[in-house]
């Protein structure tokens, strides 16, 4: 028993340590010069999708619930942060200012995975998936139409126009609809990035090793068994879908802080996105947290790396993303890799006991 | 009153399209148990298709229309058998969900190489004026009507089809159990392939009457109108005709009403408000069944 702690707790070791050594390696790259402005721009986008992809292998490897949606919570995160830091950001100075940023980011995508998590966790399958996939929508449509300023007499609110605010002259028009909000100080950084990723890590792979995960698992493995040994399905359930909400809501933070200008756009926020990151979860390995760091990272950079082909990038990913597919998980080709690659004696292949 | 009357019927003209494309949806999930993400993206193959070649014969929409039907239709059924058949019976679904969202990526892209991403004019393929009614108060567009004839049409033969013929009997049978239909002799294979054929089909159709009624076309015309047919087929109980006509015509229904009467800006989010109340008061969509789940 005594051994197989311990190597989980190497294997957590070994996920911090890639993370840490990465870390290094770009920061050695930057600050000597060999790192292009383009791919130091790439830096903050990787830690914050790699951080979005750990906490959606929590709700689809760990929970076992596909969500298409999670970039939902993203959105929530990004905006109540955003318009946390533009009201504040004269009167707090910059430190306790981002921190509390995070803790709001993070307490409201917590607050909407609990309430979506509602009706969202008494349905099944597909079902579930599509109604994750509506309430991602649905969260970026109403930012879309939401106007928010604040003047002297307090916060005025509209999903009109800006007009309908009725503000004082001295107002400030902080949410504008579709446009957003523009202007949100840039504290995100690379460093800060690799913190938030570490945190997530650390939150992740805790609560997988601990009693409560296994009872998450239990329930993701069968739920009727786990309820019938005194689970209680829905609170574990519950459980996994807020963290992982919340730690979605961190990646917004990191967001919404690298960008001046932050609209609830199709690009960022719609189900398109939603699914690039499962993409990420899935490549990386459901259920393995590190496979999912890793994938995020590398598939983040790939098409952009690509960019010298720029016409055929993404027509190359499609097909590496359908080859890569076909190649791990199609039944005959396994069995033929099984066939002719299984005599082989790979060093770095795992033996089994 | 007319203005409601006109704002309805077009509602159910776009809900007859939503019902055309999640009929190729549900089936495709009822028989091959699958999310065929890349349905949306047929539709804008399909709509290509006619646009190149009704051009190239100076709008002979006819022929456009059947050349779109025949190449959907192939892309179908290459699609599944290059993409989608080799990960059946892969240990996770999930494996051939995101092989769905490649296929979706390589058509958009794929047209984004072949007709660049600025938005072509779509000449509508119905040149019929349409009815007046009321002393011209109230005015039913030729699309509308075409739209709404040419889906109920599809509905009643797609009917037929199942509850008559044997190939429509192999599909239910392979739907309800892949292992005991083919136990019955039937080739579980073809009768996939042959519910793709007719899903990318309905998808070819349902591009033509699309492109006819909102003349914009880009590589992303078919995605949204494919999520909404998708929530429709789920909103109807996916795997069900009749659900699926029904979810289509209430989502086109809810939408033009919303976006008139409430907002222009919230209609998408009414309209997957909806879906979530339905699912809520009834899990499994207005005429799905309920299985009963055993450990």
């Amino acid at each position: 028993m005594k051994l197989t702690m311990n190597k989980k707790t190497k294997d957590n070791l070994i996920t911090y340590g890639i993370v840490v050594v990465a870390f290094a390696v770009f920061q050695l790259l930057a600050v000597t010069g060999n790192l292009s402005s383009h791919m130091k721009g790439l830096l903050v986008p990787m830690t914050y999708y790699a951080v979005i992809a750990v906490a959606l292998n929590l709700c689809v490897g760990i929970l076992g619930e596909l969500s298409i949606g999670h970039c939902g919570f993203m959105c929530i995160g990004a905006f109540t942060s955003a318009f946390f830091s533009k009201v504040t950001e004269e009167s707090l100075p910059t430190a306790p200012r981002f921190i509390l940023a995070f803790v709001i980011g993070i307490a409201f995508a917590a607050l909407f995975g609990f309430l979506i998590g509602i009706p969202v966790l008494r349905l099944k399958g597909d079902y579930l998936a599509i109604v994750t996939l509506a309430f991602g929508e649905i969260i970026k449509n109403v930012i879309n139409a939401f106007y928010i300023g604040v003047d002297s007499k307090g916060v005025h609110f509209s999903l009109k126009n800006a007009m309908e605010l009725g503000m004082e002259p001295d107002g400030q028009l902080i949410v504008n609809g579709a446009m957003g909000i523009t202007g949100t100080p840039h504290n995100s950084s690379f460093t800060v990035g690799i913190i938030v990723l570490l945190l997530a890590l650390f939150v992740v792979q805790n609560l997988v090793n601990s009693r409560d995960g296994r009872a998450i698992m239990a329930v993701r493995d069968n739920y009727i068994a786990a309820e019938a040994t005194g689970i209680n399905v829905t609170r574990y359930k519950m459980m996994a879908f807020i963290i992982s909400a919340a730690i979605a809501g961190a990646a917004g933070v990191l967001f919404s802080h690298n960008i001046t200008t932050l609209t609830a756009s199709s690009q960022y926020f719609g189900y398109n996105a939603s699914i690039m990151i499962l993409v990420y979860v899935v490549l990386g390995g459901i259920g393995n947290i590190r496979g999912s760091v890793i994938a995020a990272c590398i598939l983040y950079l790939l098409p952009e790396l690509l960019r010298g082909f720029n016409t055929y990038r993404m027509l190359i990913y499609s097909i590496v993303l359908i080859v890569m597919m076909i190649y791990s998980w199609s039944p005959k080709v396994l069995e033929w890799r099984k066939r002719t690659l299984g005599n082989i004696n790979f060093p770095w292949k795992k033996q089994r006991a | 009153m007319s203005s409601f009357l006109t704002y309805l019927i077009s509602g159910l003209s776009l809900g007859s399209i939503y019902a055309i494309i999640a009929l190729g949806y549900t089936m495709v999930y009822g028989i091959a148990k699958m999310l065929n993400f890349a349905h949306g993206d047929f539709i804008m193959v399909g709509c290509y298709i006619i646009f190149t070649v009704s051009g190239a014969l100076s709008g002979n929409s006819i022929v456009g229309i059947l050349v779109a039907i025949v190449l959907c239709t192939l892309l179908g059924i290459t699609t599944e058998f290059v993409a989608y058949r080799p990960l059946r019976g892969a240990a996770s679904p999930l494996a051939v969900l995101i092989t769905a969202i490649g296929v979706s990526y390589f058509l958009e892209n794929l047209a984004l190489l072949i007709f660049g991403a600025d938005i072509k004019s779509f000449t509508s393929v119905i040149k019929w004026e349409g009815l007046t009614f009321a002393g011209g108060d109230l005015r039913i567009q030729g699309v509308t009507i075409v739209t709404i004839a040419i889906s109920v049409i599809v509905l009643i033969v797609l009917q037929l089809f199942i509850k008559k013929t044997r190939q429509g009997q192999a599909m239910l049978a392979v739907a309800e159990d892949k292992g005991a239909a083919a136990l019955m002799g039937i080739n579980v294979n073809k009768t996939i392939m042959l519910t793709f054929a007719i899903g990318s089909a309905l998808a070819a159709i349902a591009g033509a009457l699309l492109c006819s009624a909102y003349p914009s076309l880009s590589p992303y015309t078919g995605a949204m109108p494919g999520i909404k047919a998708f929530v429709a087929a789920v909103l109807g109980g996916i795997g069900s005709i009749p659900g699926a006509m029904i979810g289509g015509l209430v989502l086109g229904i809810v939408e033009i009403l919303s976006k008139t009467y409430i907002s222009s800006q919230l209609s998408d989010a009414i309209v997957f408000g909806i879906l979530v109340v339905v699912l809520l008061v009834k899990p499994t969509g207005i005429l799905g069944k309920k299985i009963q789940e055993k450990v």
